[in-house]
């Protein structure tokens, strides 16, 4: 059987130090050997199978170096695939296994579909007859989650974007379909170029700015800033020591510890956060920890999420109280923590004052509510409640690959636009671009255009 | 009704309309003995709405009829009273054909093509029911008796399936244009399983050309340069009629408004299913009501009458309502209406029921195309004609089945939307429809399918030497433009200047300079002193090869991606229900479809790309259980 070649995260994402990107196919070596630079300088296609190489990727564009990374060489047949495979092991972490994988589909690599390694193996005759439901099972499995996922970011910033760009495609499309299906109707605008031409240029410039997101954008290099506030001692610095699931802060019961800024950067259920752990917020003598105070207001201004946290076991304070006022024009989640001791404060209080904002408690101490806390911050962001800057968040790998292309189709429109081809051989591209972008939210339906086309124009006999 | 053995053919095409004319001229050049039983002879070919053939889209589909030997394009050739290529300003994938119809002369010039194609047979009568034997179609018997045998039967009844005609709050029992309805044909394919669906359709009134007042109506006139449909036309009518256009106005609007609640449309006295396309006058102004006007054209049905085909005014308002409809138009104050506008509700077959060759799926040897699959439009109805027509010959005879893909023509477009997707509306093609529309040019319909044509039987040696000659001219040519150099000298220069291009600095391949947008072949010819004058077609078919080569290509990149997926087939026999890992929708949805290849199993709305893995994946484990070990 003859097949292109494919790639994906071979690691579950997120979790661990090292993650891995499988590249299966005939043309696997040459592209690992397009973007990997090893000290010696050699290449990997001279190299003896099943052979392990330290080195860095670069992109082959700018000569950019993105990754320090282990390869793992194998050639065909004694593979999983029973193709020729590189696996590349990169830093865990969202980030810099996403940026490996997007320069690998750069470089030609398709994105694999949920288990088509599997699936390969199979019909390479690597996995036997009596395991094929398992692999059907499998694909079915896999693609059911990342359907979830997808589902997930459909509703969010990115897919409202991508839903902005594609109607004004669209509409322009149906203009155009109008144009070469009604030749004679007068009331619709003839579609010109330089009309084309300007579309396609702002879909480009948005398209360009995600990019940007992806690659060295504010959110995916520093992640979304995520300020950890509230009176001393409350647990802020146990919060983010949760968050980290490491001991980054250093956690006392003397109030105060903390005395300057901690960031750390995690991930949680997807969304890249630079936490900011701050020193308790109050008036106070130690001169030190005041300019720490100070700093701790100054953060708090420039943050995109807040989780100000409050102790269960005290009644609210002034403090706190002013503290409610200082962020209550922003994105917050009160966290109540120390629920394991006896209850103090008054909840529904802190409810009114919050108002529509989403109250979590936790027990930092018996590791109670951080699921509920992370499931809070990814429903925020991934609603698009959240507005990071003006960016929205693209990291998924097949998101950014399918940019790429959305990205060259639009170009090509453009270039066309330049050189006088006629409007409807332009629309191909853009079509096409509309078409990309539908992919990227999932949104393939084909009727699309055709519902357009008779709701924005009066047409008939 | 006392029954009689009234004849056995090989092929048995019911229905004359422009599906069955195709299907019945198509199966008796293809060899098969082939009998056209039609309920009313004078009837062939009947345009029961706009005297018009082709436009955009569907006057390729006339091309494609032509270049796989179908009759359409010949015979509009011969009978039409205007011919226009419209959309000439835009690129060359879309321009397209369209003529203004001598309605009777039209009807006439099919009959004669018809009686005159030897292993045809033509006749009167009405089918009622069909002759099922072991789940196979072997025959049908007609209203007065006669049982006629056969191997394959195209029914191709249009919209008379169980038709009504609405207007205002009348319904009456009805084909179209006051024809007697089928019935009984409805009932018979009822009971033996079909699923149907209502459609619903319209038409405008007509009036006499006398009562209209030209002098407020613009002229439509026809293309001064020769035209036609057909890759063997040679005479060309130059004496054309003009179209007129004239608009409705507020007054139009405020008469449909005050009589909204008369037409049947609204008073919820339609329930079929309307195209979107072709909206009645009364949706136009209800859906778009900011509109001040809407267009509307006069046509000429013919140079024999005085009729005038009202375009745009399509509706089932009661007739007192279209007379003021009329008045308020102008040039139309006057206008005396000889036919009312009325809407038409009918059966329409769910052409899922159909495999890609236009069989019935449960009924062996049944074939049915036109505007009984769910269409609309008479070269939609044409182009299903003639491959049923083909394929039931084919299966007749023992050939090949002839499908054609999305990549080949409009009509494989539109029947593969037809049995793999179906319909909720009249379908109507339109080139948005077709991925690959910058291959399936009205230009080129003879490059995509004499070949074809002539492998199957349609197309004569003579043509088809005549089409390999033309095909090497091409050739030639273009392998001579991209060999031949370009110098910059005067000459070059003050034509590249004059075009309003910008001067060579160096030599150029003469295939390059083609490519600059103000270039055209015949300033090519004049710098590169060809011998042979080449005709227009030729030189046609190189500029569009080398000026649109980087689209062109890009186009067949995609096919190639296509066409692995097409040769991906699914076996007849696969039961999806026994696939663990197929989405409970995608199962169903397969097994209604039963799509041949891969390709077209990935189409289905509610398939999606895990399920076609997981097919993938089936498929080649039933391959490798059956290689012996
Ligand atoms: C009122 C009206 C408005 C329309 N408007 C539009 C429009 O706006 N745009 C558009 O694109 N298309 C329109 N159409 C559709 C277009 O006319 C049809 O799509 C096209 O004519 C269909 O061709 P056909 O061959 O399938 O059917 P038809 O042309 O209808 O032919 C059917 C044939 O079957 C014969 N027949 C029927 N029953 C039997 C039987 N039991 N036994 C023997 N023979 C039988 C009939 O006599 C006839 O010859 C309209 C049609 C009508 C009636
Ligand atoms: N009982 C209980 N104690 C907790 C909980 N979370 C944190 N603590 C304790 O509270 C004390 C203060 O925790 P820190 O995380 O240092 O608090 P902080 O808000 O960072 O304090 P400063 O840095 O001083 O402002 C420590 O002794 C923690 O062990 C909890 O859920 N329950
Ligand atoms: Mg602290």
């Amino acid at each position: 059987m003859e097949f292109d070649t494919i790639a994906a995260i071979s690691t579950p994402s997120g979790e661990g130090a090292i993650a891995i990107v499988r590249l299966s196919g005939p043309e696997a070596i040459g592209i690992a050997d397009k973007l990997f630079r090893a000290p010696s300088g050699k290449q990997l296609a001279t190299q003896p199978t099943h052979t392990i190489h330290y080195g860095h990727l670069a992109d082959p564009w700018t000569e950019e170096v993105v990754e320090e990374v282990m390869v793992s060489f194998m050639k065909a047949p004694k593979t999983f695939t029973r193709e020729d495979v590189i696996e590349i092991n990169c830093h865990g972490g969202i980030v810099s296994v996403n940026r490996v994988l997007a320069l690998v589909l750069r470089a030609g690599a398709r994105l694999a579909e949920p288990g088509e390694f599997t699936k390969r193996a199979f019909l390479n005759g690597r996995i036997d007859l009596s395991q094929a439901e398992a692999v059907m099972d499998l694909i079915r499995a896999k693609t059911d989650r990342a359907m979830d996922v997808a589902l997930n970011q459909m509703e969010g910033r990115l897919s409202k974007l991508i839903g902005t760009l594609r109607q004004a495609l669209l509409e322009s499309i149906a203009q155009m379909e109008v144009n070469i299906d009604y030749p004679e109707y007068d009331d619709v605008e003839e579609m010109t170029r330089p009309i084309m031409l300007e579309k396609a240029l702002w879909v480009r410039s948005e398209i360009d700015k995600l990019l940007q997101t992806s690659s060295q954008g504010k959110i995916l290099r520093e992640g979304l800033s995520t300020v950890i506030v509230g009176r001393p001692n409350v647990g802020k610095s146990s919060l983010l020591n949760s968050l980290v699931q490491e001991n980054k802060a250093i956690v006392t019961e003397i109030a105060g510890t903390t005395r300057d800024i901690i960031e750390e950067y995690v991930n949680v259920r997807g969304v890249p956060l630079r936490l900011v752990d701050t020193a308790g917020i109050r008036e106070t003598e130690d001169i030190v920890e005041r300019i720490g105070v100070e700093r701790s207001r100054k953060v708090l201004k420039e943050a995109d999420l807040i989780l100000y946290v409050l102790n269960y076991s005290e009644a609210l304070t002034e403090e706190d109280e002013r503290l409610f006022e200082a962020v209550r024009d922003m994105d917050y989640i009160v966290v109540i923590n120390k629920t394991d001791l006896p209850q103090k404060i008054d909840l529904d209080y802190v409810q009114q004052l919050a108002g529509d904002k989403l109250l979590v408690t936790t027990s930092l101490i018996e590791e109670e509510g951080i699921d509920q806390l992370e499931e809070a911050i990814a429903e925020l962001f991934f609603e698009g409640q959240i507005e990071a800057g003006d960016m929205t968040y693209v990291s998924n790998a097949r998101h950014i690959a399918l940019l790429h292309q959305a990205h060259q189709t639009i170009s090509d429109a453009i270039e066309a636009a330049d050189l006088d081809v006629p409007v409807d051989m332009i629309q191909i591209d853009v079509t096409r671009t509309w078409e990309i972008l539908g992919e990227i939210i999932g949104d393939t339906a084909d009727d699309g255009l055709l519902n357009q086309l008779f709701s924005q124009f009066c047409l008939g006999k | 009704m006392p029954q009689y053995e009234a004849g056995t053919f090989d092929v048995i095409v019911v229905g004359a309309g422009h599906a069955g004319a195709e299907a019945a001229l198509a199966s008796a050049r293809m060899g098969a003995k082939t009998l056209v039983l039609t309920m009313n002879l004078d009837m062939i070919a009947f345009m029961p709405c706009n005297p018009s053939i082709g436009g955009p889209a569907k006057g390729i589909v006339v091309r494609e009829i032509d270049a796989l030997g179908g009759a359409m394009g010949r015979v509009i050739d011969k009978t039409h009273i205007q011919m226009r290529m419209l959309n000439t300003a835009k690129g060359p994938a879309v321009r397209a054909l369209r003529a203004q119809a001598d309605k009777v002369l039209y009807q006439q010039e099919m009959k004669r093509l018809m009686e005159e194609e030897k292993n045809l047979t033509l006749h009167q009568g009405i089918a009622e029911k069909l002759v099922v034997e072991d789940g196979k179609v072997t025959g049908l018997i007609t209203q007065v008796g006669g049982i006629y045998r056969a191997k394959s039967v195209v029914i191709t009844t249009g919209t008379f399936l169980r038709g009504e005609i609405i207007i205002g709050d009348l319904r009456y029992s009805s084909g179209p244009n006051n024809q007697q309805p089928s019935i009984k044909l409805a009932e018979n394919l009822e009971e033996l399983g079909f699923e149907t669906v209502r459609f619903k359709t319209g038409t405008p009134p007509r009036v006499n050309s006398n009562s209209i007042d030209y002098s407020k109506t613009e002229i439509q006139p026809g293309d001064e340069e020769p035209r036609a449909f057909s890759y063997e036309t040679t005479e060309f009518i130059m004496d054309q009629l003009p179209c007129w256009l004239t608009y409705t106005n507020e007054k139009t609007h405020q008469i449909i408004d005050e009589n909204l609640h008369l037409s049947p449309m609204y008073s919820g006295m339609i329930k079929g299913t309307g195209p979107r396309y072709c909206p009645s006058i009364e949706d136009k102004v209800v859906r778009f009501n900011d509109k001040p006007r809407h267009q509307i054209f006069l046509e000429p049905e013919g140079r024999n009458t005085r009729e005038v085909y009202v375009q745009g005014l399509s509706t089932s308002l009661p007739e007192h309502v279209q007379r003021k409809l009329l008045e308020s138009i102008p040039g139309l104050e006057k206008a005396e209406m000889m036919r009312a506008g009325y809407a038409i509700e009918y059966d329409a077959i769910v052409p899922t029921q159909l495999w890609p060759t236009l069989e019935s799926k449960q009924l062996e040897n049944l074939y049915t195309a036109g505007q009984i699959n769910g269409t609309s439009g008479y070269e939609e109805a044409a182009g299903q004609g003639l491959m049923a027509g083909i394929n039931a010959a084919a299966k007749v005879l023992g050939k090949e089945e002839v499908i054609l893909s999305r990549s080949d023509a409009y009509i494989g477009v539109l029947i593969d939307d037809l049995v793999t997707k179906g319909t909720n509306e009249p379908y109507r093609l339109l080139t948005s429809r077709a991925e690959y529309r910058l291959l399936l040019r009205h230009d080129n319909a003879d490059m995509r399918l004499t070949e074809l044509g002539h492998k199957i039987g349609m197309i004569s040696d003579e043509r088809y030497a005549k089409f390999l000659a033309k095909k090497d001219r091409i050739e030639v040519e273009i392998k001579r433009l991209r060999g031949m150099m370009i110098k910059p000298n005067d000459i070059t220069q003050q034509l590249i200047r004059d075009a309003g291009g910008s001067e060579l600095k160096d030599g150029i391949r003469a295939a390059d300079l083609l490519k600059r947008p103000e270039m055209t072949y015949d300033m090519i010819a004049q710098l590169t002193a060809s011998e042979v004058e080449l005709e227009d077609e030729v030189k046609e078919q190189v500029e569009i090869h080398i000026k649109y080569e980087g689209y062109i290509e890009k186009s067949l990149q995609q096919v190639a991606k296509l066409k692995k997926m097409e040769d991906k087939k699914i076996p007849e026999n696969i039961d999806y229900h026994s696939i663990s890992g197929l989405a409970t929708e995608a199962r169903g949805k397969l097994a209604e479809v039963r799509p041949l290849s891969i390709a077209q199993a990935s189409r289905i709305s509610g398939v999606n790309p895990a399920d076609i893995s997981i097919l993938l994946v089936y498929i080649e484990q039933g391959r490798i259980a059956k290689i012996p070990s």
